[in-house]
């Protein structure tokens, strides 16, 4: 049977019922519309999230640990052994000739690297003492692999070395100790070490965690801190795609021996939470357009039942079932097609008003305007969905009405 | 020797359920290529549901129909309806065009269904075949805006679009005026003397008589065959033309 004539048969049907058609069209409108918008918004916050969180932590952090005990002397002598008490053969901590695994990371990775000391300290201060990771780095490195000197509140990231034992502290920790650039602080370390430490700058990295418990100093000054001078416990890598981070992790530990630690394994705990998110505003997005058909299946249950004369003449003169059928679901998707056409502009026109309107942002402490994410695949997907719900909701009316025996029709008429 | 049309063997039509009935009772037909036949019979005696199961829109629980020499029996629902479309012409007591479509695209649209023709050919067709039954300037109007027997006649051009050669008409004169009836059945003569086969159902014992053969329907089963009154001038001549030989 050529399409064309039920093309025609359909657009007849549907153009003679205006009202309800743009109905139909209205409902399937405001559906991709909704869905297309909460798409942009929801992956324009997760995007601008992401990015925060990427630009605040290094992509991939090699440390000197292992992800499990190394084989022990009595497993090699033995072939079954209970061992207790596992001993580390590999007593001194810091990561073995940094300069050349540095060296070597250089001349493959998609990136840069840079060493640092990786510690614990607490500060004494005002009475009180508080616990505190240090990191001790190299400015002139540090800048090639992490965006602290662009989170500087006060201070630069190089005043490191123009102070003895400088420190630079989080923005929420400066205001907890009631501290500014220029006051000093008592640093105790591991080995019961105390240094007098002056504060050079403030950061303000946007996390929570991090302003409030991350101070960073010189290499040496952490190693002071830690009782092992000249280590190197941590390598941190920023890639120019930081979304090979997880594959690069893994061809630099194989390389290496040592763990090393994505940006998605470290946060994968809020990575997992994302996917949970992501499943709930789907079905959300996917029970939006399921409705919005609601509208169609309607439109065809009425048109089917008011074309019942219709469709037992069509049968009498010889169309086939499968041809009459046919028939209603281009009318479904007629009004689909149309319907999802306005909601893309309903969708665009949502999505540009949401972005004029602007929020406060804790990770930026600043106001900003609500992101979101323009993207095709959004437009697509809503619009396909909604195509495939029109004309399954279709489906069912017509094909009902399509069962009907000609005979039957034409003697109810008659 | 006449070639044969359309031919009914043994036809049973039994509506199942908790009450059995039979509408259609073992009936044998045959009629010939470009014969007009009648089928009469009072309400409820079988006569549409034979008209039904010879146009192949429905299908007997025994028996077999014979269209053009092909047996329809063993067809599948789609392989009857492809029979339908090409060689059977349907006009149904009541007009059945699509109200949304002109006069003229609702005779073409079984051309259309067919595709075998060009777009231009079956305007063609669908504007003579209006022209010869009176309706050329009525091609555009819709049906509501046509009397009872324009639409009717319509509907006999759209029965006659795909050339089929067999018109199984149900009471096509049943929602007519007199005048009306009168064209129609004149229609349906024409379409006969032109070689094609022509079954009618009708009340009208006047119209039947106008057939060339009427078949009697009581029960479901034929009760008695009459030669229509031209069939019977006609032998009545060839008669006189005998006796008067020397």
């Amino acid at each position: 049977m050529p399409a064309n004539l039920l093309v025609d048969i359909a657009w007849t049907h549907v153009t003679s019922r205006v009202r309800q058609t743009l109905v139909g069209m209205a409902g399937v409108a405001m559906g991709v519309g909704f869905t297309i918008m909460m798409a942009g918004l929801m992956e324009g916050s997760q995007i601008d999230f992401l990015r925060q969180l990427v630009d605040t932590m290094p992509h991939v952090t090699v440390q000197d640990d292992r992800r499990s005990v190394p084989i022990q002397p009595a497993e090699q002598e033995y072939g079954a052994v209970q061992m207790s008490n596992v001993a580390n053969l590999n007593s001194r901590p810091g990561i073995r000739y940094p300069e050349s695994v540095m060296a070597s990371l250089r001349s493959w990775i998609p990136g840069d690297v840079a060493p640092s000391v990786r510690t614990t300290a607490i500060i004494d201060h005002g009475g009180g003492r508080l616990g505190v990771t240090l990191t001790g780095i190299d400015p002139r490195q540090e800048i090639r692999v992490s965006k602290l000197a662009s989170q500087m509140r006060e201070g630069q990231i190089g005043d490191l070395s123009r102070a003895p034992n400088a420190i630079i502290i989080g923005q929420a920790l400066a205001e907890k100790l009631a501290v500014k650039a220029g006051d000093t602080l008592l640093l105790i370390g591991g080995q019961g070490v105390q240094v007098t430490s002056t504060v050079v700058g403030v950061f303000r990295s946007g996390l929570k965690r991090v302003d409030e418990g991350q101070i960073y100093s010189l290499i040496n000054l952490a190693q002071l801190m830690m009782g092992q001078s000249g280590v190197i416990n941590e390598l941190r890598l920023r890639l120019n795609d930081p979304l090979i981070a997880q594959k690069i992790a893994t061809q630099v530990e194989g390389q290496t021996g040592y763990k090393s630690v994505s940006w998605q394994e470290a946060n994968s705990d809020l990575l997992s939470s994302f996917s949970v998110r992501d499943f709930i505003v789907l079905t959300v997005m996917g029970a939006m357009l399921l409705t919005s058909s609601f509208a169609t299946y309607n439109i065809i249950s009425t048109i089917t039942h008011e074309k019942r004369q219709d469709i037992a003449i069509m049968k009498s003169l010889g169309m086939r079932e499968t041809s009459v059928r046919r028939i209603f679901i281009f009318e479904a998707a007629i009004i689909g097609v149309v319907g999802i056409l306005a909601g893309w502009v309903i969708g665009y026109l949502l999505c540009y008003g949401w972005s004029k309107i602007t929020i406060y942002n804790t990770l930026t402490g600043t106001t900003v305007p609500l992101s979101i994410y323009y993207s095709p695949t959004h437009y697509l997907v809503a619009g396909g969905i909604s195509l495939l719900c029109c004309t399954g909701a279709a489906f069912f009316p017509a094909r009902k009405a399509t069962r009907v025996h000609p005979v039957e029709i034409i003697r109810g008429a008659s | 020797m006449s070639e044969v049309a359309l031919q009914a063997t043994g036809l049973v039509r039994r509506i199942e359920g908790d009450v059995s009935h039979i509408l259609v009772n073992g009936i044998d037909l045959s009629v010939n290529k470009g014969e007009f036949l009648a089928i009469t019979g009072p309400s409820g005696s079988g006569k549409s549901s034979l008209l039904y199961l010879l146009g192949l829109l429905d299908a007997p629980n025994e028996g077999d129909v014979i269209i053009c020499g092909q047996p329809t029996s063993k067809l599948s629902e789609s392989e009857r309806a492809d029979v339908r479309l090409t060689r059977l012409g349907f006009v149904f007591q009541f007009h059945f065009l699509l109200p949304e479509f002109t006069s003229l695209d609702n005779v073409i649209l079984p051309m259309r269904a067919a595709g075998k023709m060009s777009e231009k050919d079956m305007r063609e067709r669908g504007l003579e075949l209006l022209a010869s039954l009176g309706l050329k300037e009525h091609a555009s109007k819709r049906p509501n805006q046509l009397s009872g027997g324009q639409r009717q006649r319509v509907a006999i051009a759209r029965a006659l679009s795909n050339r089929p050669e067999i018109i199984v008409a149900d009471e096509p004169t049943g929602a007519l005026d007199t005048a009306s009836t009168e064209q129609v059945f004149s229609i349906l003569r024409e379409i006969a003397d032109n070689g094609r086969t022509v079954v009618v159902v009708t009340h009208d014992p006047a119209l039947a008589a106008r057939a060339d053969r009427r078949v009697h329907i009581v029960d479901g089963k034929i009760h008695e065959t009459f030669v229509g009154e031209r069939k019977a001038a006609e032998a009545a001549v060839t008669a006189d033309v005998t006796t008067a030989e020397p």
